[in-house]
């Protein structure tokens, strides 16, 4: 079967989604922000937010998808992820020399512990998901150019 | 034992792989090889990099079968066969022979602990706050590294921009349409 992957999928498809692509989102959102915690990090944490939108996209097409995030703003963002975690390595300096953790350390096992390791995260997602997505929506648009010739 | 169940089926998985001869087929079975290899993580306690291989493994697959869904690729594979074959059958016995009289000087896995990873393991909770090791590791004591990534990633999605960008490929259309 044949569809038009302009026009998204079935309505069974876009149902699920609606339904499950705001869980997907939230559980990457938590991979991250609990990276120095549990398993998982900047990294994973940015590729689930990435996914949950390249299942937007794969389910009603890309015009939703870019209406959501364009292209511009992703690539916009990825640099602001890229800057973040270039700043909080430079001001590394206040406590001394390169990537030196001037925040608190407090508690183990809290959200708030272990200094600037969860603005890294934050910082890493940020440039890894937004990145990911800006070239998966790169690469349709190409295709969806050639297709038109 | 399970890790050589595993390590059995990803290499037929990446035979299979290479000698399928539709497109799609050999794109699913790369992505059978990866989650094999997401499942050898977890056998060895890894489960960081357990989750990163999953997910990374999920957007390629999508980005694979989207770019190859729609298009009769022809198989390349006429030509020197015999040359190829010989050439690959040198290099892997020169790489065997390496990596047999490299490996045996290793000491066994896990024992003992490297000096430097000692100290992580014993004073990272303390030193850094962070109850996940790993996460100490990449983003604190190895943080430089992790910089230096987070370059190499920037640098790929400039260059796939600016590949892929609309201005360029219009002009090249209009100089095509002119000519």
């Amino acid at each position: 079967m044949r569809h038009n992957p302009d026009a998204g999928m079935s309505i069974i498809v876009k149902t699920v989604t609606r339904l499950t692509v705001g869980l997907i989102l939230l559980f990457g959102i938590y991979i991250v922000l609990h990276g120095h915690i549990s398993p998982g990090g900047g990294f994973a944490g940015g590729v689930i937010i990435a996914l949950s939108f390249v299942h937007l996209m794969l389910a009603f097409g890309k015009d939703v998808a870019s209406r959501k995030l364009s292209k511009n703003i992703a690539s916009n963002l990825e640099a602001v992820g890229a800057l973040m975690f270039l700043l909080i390595a430079v001001a590394g300096f206040f406590g001394g020399s390169f990537f030196v953790n001037i925040l608190e350390k407090g508690t183990p096992f809290k959200l708030f512990s272990a200094g600037t390791m969860l603005l890294n995260n934050v910082a890493i997602s940020l440039k890894v998901g937004v990145g990911l997505f800006a070239i998966f929506l790169a690469l349709v648009i190409l295709e969806g150019s050639k297709k038109k010739k | 034992m399970e890790l050589y169940i595993l390590l059995i089926f990803m290499i037929f998985g990446a035979i299979v792989a290479i000698e399928a001869r539709d497109l799609l087929s050999s794109v699913i079975a790369v992505g059978a090889v990866g989650f094999a290899l997401c499942l050898a993580f977890l056998v060895l306690k890894a489960p960081d990099l357990a989750i990163t291989q999953l997910v990374v493994e999920i957007l390629c697959l999508i980005i694979l079968i989207r770019a190859t869904i729609n298009r009769d690729l022809p198989l390349a594979i006429e030509g020197r066969w015999f040359f190829n074959t010989v050439s690959t059958i040198v290099f892997v016995a020169v790489f065997l022979f390496f990596a047999y009289t490299a490996l045996k000087e290793l000491p066994a896995f896990g024992d003992p602990i490297m000096s430097v990873v000692k100290r992580y393991i014993e004073q990272g909770t303390t030193e850094t706050g962070a109850v996940n090791l790993v996460s100490a590791v990449i983003l604190d004591f190895r943080a430089y590294d992790t910089l230096g990534e987070a370059t190499v990633l920037f640098a790929s999605v400039i260059g796939i921009m600016a590949i892929l960008r609309r201005k360029g490929r219009k002009k090249i259309e209009e100089k095509e349409d002119a000519s």
